[in-house]
This record gives C-alpha cells, structure tokens and sequence, in this order.
C-alpha cells in the first residue's frame, strides 16, 4: 500500500518537473536554444504572480491570468531584442548570453524582494485532498499533473494541427528553406520563447503554491527540467513528460528508502536512463 | 512585350569572393528561360541572388516594373516569385501534405493553384499524402518541392536543378508538368546541367561560366558546337 502511494506521488511530481521543463523542450526542439536561465524565469513569473495577487488581492490562479501575457511579452521581447542577435550555428554565444541572464535576474531579484522566502497562498485547496481508496491524492498534485498533461497536450495540438505548428517545425528543420516560404524565422523564434514563458508562468503557480522560493531556487528548477528533457529525447513533448514523470517517481522511491535520498535518486535515473539510451526514450527521429 | 522580370548588372559577393559578375537576363510573360552551366558556373547564386538569400551587391531586380532587389528572402515570395531548391530540401518533420501547405504560408488570396490541383497533377502526392516527405522516391520528393513552390500560386518560378539526380524516365515525367504550370500563368526560370533537357524545354537559353552569361539564344538558333564551347569555357581564338 505504502509502495503504490509512493509511486503515486512520485508520478504527480513529475507532472511539476514537466511543467517546468516542457518551455525549455518547446524552445530547444524549435531553435535548439539550451535557455539557461530558463529556471530563473520560472521563479519571476512565480515574483509576478506574486505582485499581481499582492496588488490586485486576487486568488493566485486569477492573478496567472494576468501574469501569463505579460510573460508572453516579456519572452516576446527577450527573444527579438537579445536572442536572436546571438542564435546561429556557434552553439557558445546563446549559452552565454542565457547565463548571463540567469546571473541578472537573480540579482534582480534579489534586490527587488530581498532573500526572504515567498508562497503564494491558495487557501484550503492546498491542504484539500482525495481519498481513492487505495491512496489519498492531493488536490494540487493532482492539478498539477492534469494542467502538465493539458499544456503538453494543447502543445501537441498547436505543432501538429496548426499552420503556426508547421512554420516551428519547418523552421526547426531548416531556417533558410523555411524563408523562401514566406516563414521568417526571427518572428517564430520569438512566439515559440513567448509561449514557453506562458508555460513557464503554469509552472510557477504550481511552483509558488506547493512550497515556498526565494530568487536562488532556480537554477535548481533548470536542473530538474533539462533531465527532464534529456530523458525524454531532445525536442519531444510527450517525452518530456515521460522524463519528469521518471525523476519524480525515482525521487519519491529513494525519499521512501531514505528522505536524504530524495534529490539524489533523480539525478542517478538521469544518469542510468542516458546509458541506457542516451538519446533519450522518445527521441525525434529526424533529430 | 514588357519583361516580367528583369535582371541588370547583378552582382553579389560571398564574403570576399565575387560569385556574379554584371549579369542580364529577362524573362516575359509566360516564357521559359533556361539557365546552363557547369558546377561552379553561378546558376544557384544567381536564383539565391533573386530571392534575396545570397547578398546583392550591385545592380537590380525588376518584377513587373517593382524593384525586388534586396528584398528579404521571405518577403519575395508574397512579391510573387517561388523557387524550388537544388536538392529540394523538403522539411522532414511535414509530411507530404504538410510540405505542400507550407508552401502557402504567406499566400494572400485566391489563385489557381491549391492543393487538390497541385495532387491532380501529381497524383502520387495525395496518395502519399500522410508520409513524411523524405520518405519518398526522389522523383517523388522534387513534385512535392514543385508543388510547395507552387502553392504560393507565383508569377515566377525558380527551379534549381530539377534533374539533379533522378532517373531520365522520372525526369521527363517532372518536366512533362510544365505546360500546364505555364497554362496557369505561371512563367518559369530553370537552372539544368542536364542541356538538351534545357534546350527542350526552354524558350530561351542563357549559358553562364564563373559568375558571367557567355552565350544567350532561342535553343533553335544556338548550335551545340557554340553551346558546348560556353559550357565548358572552350576558346577557339
């Protein structure tokens, strides 16, 4: 009984780590951008939602629906003011940049909220839960893996099913071709980080909401989310729902052996899954 | 008859290395041009030049009496001017109906062709029409980057080297596709190394080497010897 409750917490987990890693998968499998400060910009939409639910005085999953565009925005303008200027066929450039970025934002942070721990307070539904016999399930957890497999899920629809999806993979494929139809590429790059920051926001609810942050927690994040993404195979989304789900369940297994096994236990299913398959288990084919 | 497109003096560079040197060429309402010459000749910088994807860096590029030169490469599409690439580069994570649809990306409007005309005339893309378009024959591939480019229903299209590897039978079965291309109003700029099938299905023939034009005619007026010699840079003198 114990065990199945672990395997299901474990698995709701990794609905988080998905959330936080399926805006870095979007971005990489478009323009092969390992964004390093990717965790850094979940913890400010995290102060966003903050202030908004601060100054507005509405609930923390109201306030998202203000915080979601104007990270949109702010992706919009990070990717057409500083990206693209740095994106081409040297990998190091956008590397760096992103570092750079990930160093400024925690110090902006630091300044603007000090080192103080915040939460974002959801009230009852925090400690609301769900008996189902077998287990007992957490409201949140369980919202949080629902709106990981929703936004993975609508995701899928908008790269299969849509002719925005197709110019982010005829882009992917190959930019200079993707001009001559009519595609330009600096403008997909910038709705594709835009809308990674829309998910990164999701993300920073569920993050904000399950436990307290502070400006240091998120290069953390970043780790979580890029063996996520590893796991997963580079670029896939389903994938990197599969590679969140596999740190999740690895860390609630070796937290139920031993608590100070918790955080270890992901990073060696990390480590095994690549010399298993070190292209991940559901890696693009044409990758 | 006023030239649909006009090319004057066009130079463009790769770096420091010049790859065209003054080039002229005039294509009209509802001709075909055919382009010659050996690798190296210039052929695909010219169509890169065209489409703004190689830099221009003298002379200019008249459509329909609009100067285009230097106009980014995705805007000259919606100018009307579509180019299948050498090699084809079809995206391989579209399918084969997914590669056609991208090629009306930026289309505005009605025109003739869509995709069930694009499938009527190549009727092996609709039966394929779910596979991923690297997946078939490269005869197959070279009507999906036809169809794609044809999609954004063009006044001009480029075609780099269409018989770039593929078998004559499926050769002639692509270029047996051109009347009805030309029927729509489609007028068509075709780079070949392969020259009777240039001197076949071309108006008029331009023959370039090292970044130049050395020989232009009707095919009907040039003679092999004269064609063979500017192909290969051969003089008499």
């Amino acid at each position: 009984m114990i065990f199945i409750d672990t395997l299901a917490q474990g698995m709701l987990l990794g609905g988080l780590y998905a959330l936080f890693a399926a805006g870095l998968s979007l971005v990489f499998g478009i323009m092969r951008l390992v964004n390093l400060a990717h965790g850094d910009l979940i913890i400010l939409a995290a102060y966003l939602i903050l202030t908004v639910a601060t100054v507005t005085g509405l609930h923390p999953f109201v306030a998202v629906i203000i915080a979601a565009p104007l990270m949109f925005g702010f992706g919009w303008l990070l990717q057409t003011h500083l990206l693209n200027r740095v994106l081409g066929n040297d990998i190091l450039p956008p590397l760096l940049v992103t570092f750079g970025l990930s160093v400024v934002i925690q110090n902006g942070l630091l300044s603007t909220f000090t080192a103080d721990s915040q939460k974002l307070t959801a009230g009852t539904i925090e400690a609301a839960s769900v008996d189902l016999g077998v287990v007992t399930l957490g409201v949140m957890p369980v919202l949080t893996f629902g709106s990981a497999v929703l936004v993975i899920f609508a995701l899928n629809q908008l790269f299969y099913r849509t002719a925005l999806g197709r110019a982010f993979r005829a882009t992917s494929d190959d930019a200079v071709t993707a001009q001559l139809m009519g595609i330009r590429p600096q403008q997909v790059f910038a709705m594709a980080t835009g809308i990674a920051m829309v998910v990164a926001t999701i993300a920073a609810l569920y993050l904000g909401t399950r436990a307290n942050f502070d400006p240091s927690i998120g290069p953390a994040r970043l780790l979580y989310a890029f063996e996520a993404v590893i796991i997963g195979g580079l670029g896939s989304l389903w994938g990197t729902l599969a590679g969140g789900i596999v740190i999740g369940l690895a860390q609630a297994i070796g937290a139920s052996i031993n608590p100070e096994w918790q955080i270890l236990s992901g990073h060696i299913a990390f480590v095994l899954v690549l010399l298993i398959r070190p292209r991940g288990l559901f890696p693009r084919a044409n990758d | 008859m006023s030239a649909l497109l006009q090319i004057a003096g066009l130079t463009a560079h790769y770096g420091d290395f010049q790859a065209l040197f003054g080039v002229d060429l005039t294509l009209d309402q509802g001709q075909t041009v055919a382009i010659i010459g050996a690798n190296g000749a210039g052929k695909t910088t010219l169509m890169r030049a065209i489409t703004g994807v190689a830099k221009v860096t003298a002379g200019s590029v008249t459509l329909a009496g609009k100067d285009i030169t230097r106009i980014p490469a995705p805007d000259i599409l919606t100018h009307g001017i579509s180019m299948v690439p050498e090699g084809r580069k079809l995206f391989p994570s579209l399918t084969v109906e997914e590669n056609l649809l991208i090629g009306a990306h930026a289309r505005r409007g009605n025109g003739f062709w869509t995709l069930e005309r694009i499938q009527t005339l190549f009727p092996i893309l609709k039966e394929r029409r779910h596979s991923p378009g690297t997946a078939l024959s490269g005869g197959q591939q070279q009507m999906v980057a036809i169809g794609r480019a044809l999609m954004s229903n063009p006044q001009v299209l480029l075609c780099d080297e269409l018989s770039l590897g593929l078998a004559p039978v499926v050769i002639k079965e692509i270029y047996g596709a051109f009347p009805q291309i030309k029927d729509s109003g489609t007028s068509i700029i075709v780079v070949e190394q392969d020259i009777s099938q240039a001197l076949r299905v071309a108006d008029h023939v331009h023959c370039m080497m090292e970044g130049r034009i050395t020989l232009s005619g009707r095919p009907t007026e040039l003679s092999r010897d004269a064609i063979h010699d500017a192909y290969f840079g051969v003089n008499h003198a």
